[in-house]
């Protein structure tokens, strides 16, 4: 039977491949038409090279990244990648998560994107999703809310995160350079750190 | 698509195997990867200086592997930035203990991509530097950046840099004279016709028949306007203009002139647009000290050319002037 972190990045996986066309289609919009693509390829590559058994999450986490980093391309490629491996470190040597974790897988995923992409919240990138959604899941587990709980209110920051990229001008990214004309259009990246997010929950939520 | 290939899938691979296969004595390719270094690279004991991009820019950048210039190029897929494992690759091929310069192109991927390996080859304790060539003065953002493009005025960087540290200069010596040429060099291109990235199978752009792009970028991103195709001449003197605005050129300065085809501009053509570079050189009283003509960075199978100014002191000019053995680039 596969590991738990290998059934959980399995679900990431899949559902970032079931919506290949999805995020191709954002991304046509404002981008350049291969974020579905180039996430998908790298995803299919990441589901054959994991080692079902492993229950090291440390080491797996660090084999998506890697395989993202290597396969994906462009600026996804790196930024997940990074996101993946950073969480990698975090989780090095474990087996198992506590909530407490899940705030540290955190910091350093929005640490290490920060430092590769260089932007910061309201730029119209995967950090407005991702940094919503971090505090809402900080905020619950501080106040003592279930694992469960505040995945969910992690994934209503992320979608309103979303929701928020329609509404403002791109200026980070292939993007920008379409200044206003950006308006109106969901960014891609952070569609895909949502459905990332997303199929977390799930999982976890079983 | 009216294309000399084997399948769309296979160009960047054939085509660094079918470079290897006619310079041998220059350049090998790193089993494997999509990287080619000088051949017996790791026998040089000097600072190495990788770069790289996108494929479609041919003879950048493999054809400029070779002594007095770069010890490795990475090769991504058909305009667009190859990975970190890429990149990583060619430093551990090349370094010898001195240190590794990367020259970056200023494109969002290829400067996160090329970051991420120099990450990786730090947490190997390997020593590298970075520097990031930003010379396109046609707009200040494009499709593919986050600021101004890197294109043609490279070339300089490489050949300067690579010059300093096969004299034996430190990391530190060789990363600041390629700063001095970024900081000196300026660029800017034009489009007469498009160029078609095989697995796409159409041109990027189009362009009616009496119609050309100014401001062009290397992979055919939008420039400043299009309009009505004029003189060489005048064209030539639009995209001066637009240079000699940066006010880093003046009257008594020594310049390097790079007038680059795209890929499909006849030589006799880029010849007639260096003239009028040289007469308007002449005109403002600035000295040209070295011209290059040719293709050097292209865009696959556009039309059209690129002039790039490089402002010289005593260093850069000797460096310039220094000797190099590469495929696309002889002086002796």
């Amino acid at each position: 039977m596969a590991s738990k972190i290998y059934d959980c990045i399995a679900q990431i996986g899949n559902r970032i491949i079931e919506n290949k066309e999805f995020l191709t289609e954002l991304d046509r919009e404002i981008g350049d038409a291969d974020h579905g693509i180039n996430m998908a390829r790298g995803f299919t590559e990441v589901l054959g090279v994991l080692d079902k058994d492993s229950e090291d999450i440390g080491a797996l986490l660090k084999k998506t990244g890697m395989t993202l980093l290597s396969k994906v391309g462009g600026a996804s490629g790196p930024l997940y990648g990074t996101a993946y491996m950073q969480a990698g470190k975090v989780c090095a040597g474990k087996t198992a998560l506590t909530a407490e974790d899940g705030k540290a897988i955190f910091d350093a995923v929005i640490a290490g994107i920060q430092k590769r992409g260089k932007a910061v919240k309201g730029e119209k990138t995967m950090l407005d999703a991702i940094m919503p959604a971090y505090e809402a899941y900080t905020a619950a587990i501080d106040q003592g809310a279930s694992i469960q709980d505040a995945l969910d209110a992690m994934c209503k920051a992320a979608e309103d995160g979303v929701a928020f990229t329609k509404t403002i001008i791109a200026t980070k990214g292939r993007a920008s350079y379409l200044g206003e004309r950006s308006i109106g259009h969901q960014d891609p990246g952070a569609t895909s750190a949502t459905i990332t997010m997303e199929a977390i929950r799930d999982f976890v939520k079983g | 698509m009216k294309k000399l290939i084997n399948g769309v899938d296979n160009v960047v691979d054939e085509m660094l195997r079918g470079m290897a296969a006619a310079h041998p004595e220059y350049v090998e390719r790193v089993e494997g990867t999509d990287v080619m270094i000088r051949t017996g690279a790791k026998k040089t004991d000097k600072v190495v200086l990788i770069s790289g991009g996108g494929s479609g820019h041919e003879p950048a950048h493999g054809g400029f592997v070779g002594r007095g210039m770069l010890d490795g190029a990475v090769a991504g897929a058909v305009f667009t930035s190859p990975t970190p494992d890429q990149v990583y690759e060619a430093i551990k091929a090349t370094e010898c203990g001195k240190g590794a310069l990367l020259i970056i192109k200023n494109y969002t991927g290829d400067v996160m991509n090329f970051e991420m390996a120099a990450d990786m080859a730090s947490d190997e304790d390997i020593e590298v530097a970075k520097v990031i060539v930003a010379d396109d003065v046609a707009v200040e953002n494009s499709t593919w950046t986050t600021g101004r493009r890197g294109i043609a005025g490279t070339i300089f960087v490489h050949k300067i840099a690579g010059a300093k540290a096969e004299e034996g200069a430190s990391l530190a010596e060789v990363k600041a004279v390629a700063e001095k040429v970024i900081a000196n060099v300026r660029s800017m291109g034009m489009g007469i016709e498009p160029c078609t990235v095989p697995a796409v199978g159409k041109p990027g752009f189009e362009l009616e028949d009496d119609e050309v792009e100014i401001g062009i970028g290397i992979h055919g991103e939008p420039g400043t306007h299009k309009e009505k195709i004029s003189t060489a001449e005048a064209t030539v003197d639009q995209l001066l203009d637009k240079i000699l605005a940066e006010g880093i050129y003046g009257k008594g300065d020594r310049v390097a002139v790079m007038v680059n085809g795209m890929g499909a501009t006849p030589l006799s053509e880029l010849y007639i647009c260096n003239l009028e570079v040289s007469k308007v050189l002449a005109d403002k009283g600035i000295v040209v000290a070295k011209t290059l003509v040719g293709n050097y960075m292209t865009s696959l199978e556009m039309a059209g050319f690129s002039i790039s100014l490089l402002k010289l002191d005593d260093e850069l000019e000797a460096l310039l002037n220094a000797p190099a053995d590469t495929p696309a680039f002889r002086q002796f």
